[in-house]
């Protein structure tokens, strides 16, 4: 028998070629697809992304000083600080001009600005504005605008603070980000350390990792024999068990933290049962809380579920078999521990140490609360400039770094664990 | 799990250790949960056990209920105490805590179900992509999220409102909603798809007749973490909300940071209680949510 092989193109029934028939069906399947996820993409693009991106933005902005002193900046730029001692006479005209014309909300604004570069620009340029406006009420035109500020205060003779304007002059700029990271722009406008007293971040990232990592390694420590004896009990004891470590989980961060309070407060219960025990004595209570011991304890109890889970789940599957067939070999125990069961449960490590890491890192409310003076991280420092100082672009370039950090770790992670394989409870 | 009977006296050392070392750290994990609960029934105005409370045989004078009458709002003379505020901000919370929840939850749910079955389906382009965006929620930081929402609804006129406050908490809910319902989605067949289909259902009839009932666990696991995530949530509302959005975590941070009042622990007993509650719950739906999808129990 003969078989003849058509080589002309497979059609549908409508007499469309198979091929493209199908490709148009796949292309709708997608297009469906998409549509179901659009709704949320949509949300939290609005609700989320864009507001981080416009924090972002916010973090190399400095538009708003420059829309109010233009020409004083423009002229500024033009000084020769090698030759002159002091700005040229322009730039006081510029500045005489921009203060007496300018807005007054927006003059208000731009001195907010200036106070971060150095503090005392707000008192000077408000008693100088007063003596400005005085003087243009006159009518008098001064014959040299740069004597006139000198004579207005002593302060427009000192280059320190014509100095601080570099931080200033551009639209935008990486001031905030080296701010965050106690670092500034001397007068050529390169990058110098800020002064002692005014040094505290590099101080606060460092506490961040260094409670980050302790964090971290207790996890690992008091969470590594608790996902053991889990995954290796009978189901019925380990699902009970199991309640011991969903609970906190599931419970209001702020019930737990209150409850360390309770428990590590001066006259709370744990000095309270040393007391009892006669461990210390009554006026030699541990000072536990409101310190960085505080904020150690109470987010390695917080974060210790993060941990326990993934390394559970992994442990859940390595074999029993597996250190029998060992110690059948030969190996001792804590040999065959730590050549066989140990290396098994590395992804369960790393998943767990990076996400507990990563939450550490990002921590806000707990050790606000519990740590005191010595125990706050760098998310203090943000929600403190957001709420109570309002430099918003040191707040912004502070949470910028923190957020390029964790970026960077949960690219990490998301090679290791991969991102879609988080699960809950 | 047992010791063998032939393990060594050093092997059985190590085992007696392993399994107290064991009991320590879930003592840890549980004990400052349970130890709020005693100290919220105390007379005193201070967070401590009373030697009262611990005398034997026990002193009814050293309790009382006085703090939880005062969180409900009862200020009446044998209440009301010098160091304590007595207001009815708890009970203002606590209905303002559940406007909140509730909306997001319905909004989250909502969203979250369409874009789970969506992921779920073979032909979705960018899954990965599009992942990551929709958790992303869940992985920054509150305190970048409260930031960069703050500045944003600010310019938008939302900070300091209702709205801004569940569009806040609609966002960080809705990757728990989508990560719960896509992995109940992972064994669904979805040949019942077909053959609802094939039989003549429109999409919308087979999605409610068949679909939904048989990830109805997962998406009722869903909306209770997306109820407690706005439940509990703290960060933003402390920027985002005023005093007339005043939710159950902003007065009891209220507390903890102004006013160390024992009727915190009132709550907290509450929170706990409601913690309880939700987690059996959602223990028992995944349980039945695996039988639904014939998976066995591990």
């Amino acid at each position: 028998m003969e078989v003849t092989i058509s080589t002309a193109e497979l059609l549908t029934t409508d007499g469309i070629p198979l091929k493209q028939s199908l490709r148009k069906a796949e292309r709708r399947n997608k297009l469906r697809a998409f549509l179901l996820v659009f709704p949320l993409l949509l949300f939290i693009i609005v609700t989320f992304v864009m507001p981080i991106g416009d924090m972002l933005l916010r973090s190399v902005d400095d538009s708003q000083i420059n829309s109010v002193f233009p020409n004083t900046f423009e002229e500024y730029k033009n000084w020769d600080k090698g030759a002159d001692e002091l700005p040229p006479e322009e730039v006081y005209k510029s500045l005489f001009f921009e203060l007496a014309n300018g807005d007054k909300r927006q003059i208000g604004k731009a001195l907010t600005r200036m106070n971060y570069a150095k503090s005392g620009w707000k008192s000077l340029i408000k008693k100088t504005s007063r003596e400005i406006k005085k003087i243009v009420k006159k009518g008098e035109e001064p014959v040299s605008y740069k004597d006139t500020f000198i004579k207005i205060n002593k302060f427009w003779g000192d280059p320190t603070y014509w100095y601080s304007f570099n931080q200033m002059v551009n639209d935008r700029s990486s001031i905030y980000y080296w701010n965050a990271l106690d670092r500034t722009f001397d007068e050529d406008g390169d990058v110098v350390l800020q002064d002692e007293k005014r040094r505290m971040y590099i101080k606060t990232w460092l506490r961040t990792f260094k409670v980050s990592v302790y964090v971290t390694i207790f996890c690992l420590i008091l969470g590594f024999p608790v996902a053991h004896l889990l995954a290796n009990l009978p189901l019925r004891y380990s699902n009970l068990l199991m309640i011991f470590v969903l609970l906190p989980f599931w419970t209001s961060l702020l019930v737990r933290t209150t409850a360390w309070i309770v428990m590590l407060q001066q006259n709370g219960v744990i000095n309270g049962i040393l007391v009892w025990l006669g461990v210390i004595s009554d006026d030699g209570r541990i000072q536990m809380v409101y310190n960085e011991a505080g904020t150690l304890i109470a987010m390695t109890q917080i974060l210790l579920p993060f941990m326990i889970l993934p390394l559970y789940s992994v442990m859940r599957v390595i074999p029993k078999s597996h250190m029998r067939a060992a110690q059948n070999l030969g190996a001792k125990p804590a040999m065959a521990f730590w050549r066989v069961y140990l290396p098994q449960t590395i992804p369960g490590i790393s998943a767990g140490g990076l996400l507990v890491f990563v939450l550490a890192i990002g921590y806000f409310i707990t050790p606000e609360l519990v740590g005191g003076k010595d125990g706050k991280l760098i998310g203090s420092w943000i929600a403190y400039h957001l709420k109570t100082t309002l430099n918003w672009g040191l707040c912004a370039a502070l949470g910028g770094i923190l957020l390029g950090i964790m970026l960077i770790f949960y690219w990490l992670y998301n090679k290791i664990v991969g991102i879609d394989n988080i699960k809950l409870g | 799990m047992a010791l063998p009977s032939y393990a060594s006296p050093v092997q059985r050392t190590y085992y007696y250790f392993y399994l107290f070392f064991c009991t320590v750290v879930f003592f840890f994990l549980i004990a400052p949960l349970f130890a709020i609960i005693p100290i919220s029934f105390s007379v005193s105005p201070f967070m401590v056990f009373t030697e009262g409370m611990l005398a034997w045989p026990p002193d009814p004078e050293a309790w009382s209920i006085r703090w939880y009458k005062n969180m409900i709002g009862d200020c009446s003379a044998d209440v009301v105490s010098s160091t304590v505020p007595c207001s009815t901000k708890w009970m203002v919370g606590t209905v303002n805590s559940f406007y909140i929840g509730i909306i997001a939850t319905v909004i989250a749910t909502a969203l979250g179900t369409l874009a789970a079955l969506g992921l779920s389906r073979p032909h979705m382009p960018y899954k990965g992509l599009i992942m990551a965006i929709l958790i992303s929620p869940m992985i920054v930081p509150l305190i970048i999220t409260a930031a960069g929402m703050f500045f944003f609804y600010a310019r938008i006129n939302l900070v300091y409102t209702f709205t801004g406050v569940i569009l806040a908490h609609v966002a960080l809910a809705t990757p728990f909603v989508v990560i719960t319902v896509t992995a109940t989605l992972v064994g669904f067949d979805m040949n019942m798809v077909k053959a609802a289909q094939s039989l003549g259902a429109k999409p919308m009839r087979t999605f409610f007749k068949v679909i939904m009932p048989l990830i109805l666990p997962g998406i009722i696991s869903g909306a209770l973490f997306a109820f407690i995530t706005s439940f509990d949530e703290v960060v933003i509302v402390m920027f985002m909300a005023s005093i007339d959005q005043l939710t159950i975590p902003k007065q009891m941070w209220a507390g903890i940071r102004q006013e160390i009042s024992p009727v915190i622990l009132c709550m907290a007993t509450c929170l706990v209680l409601l913690s309880i509650f939700l987690l059996t719950t959602v223990e028992l739906l995944r349980r039945r949510s695996e039988k639904l999808r014939g998976i066995k129990a591990r």
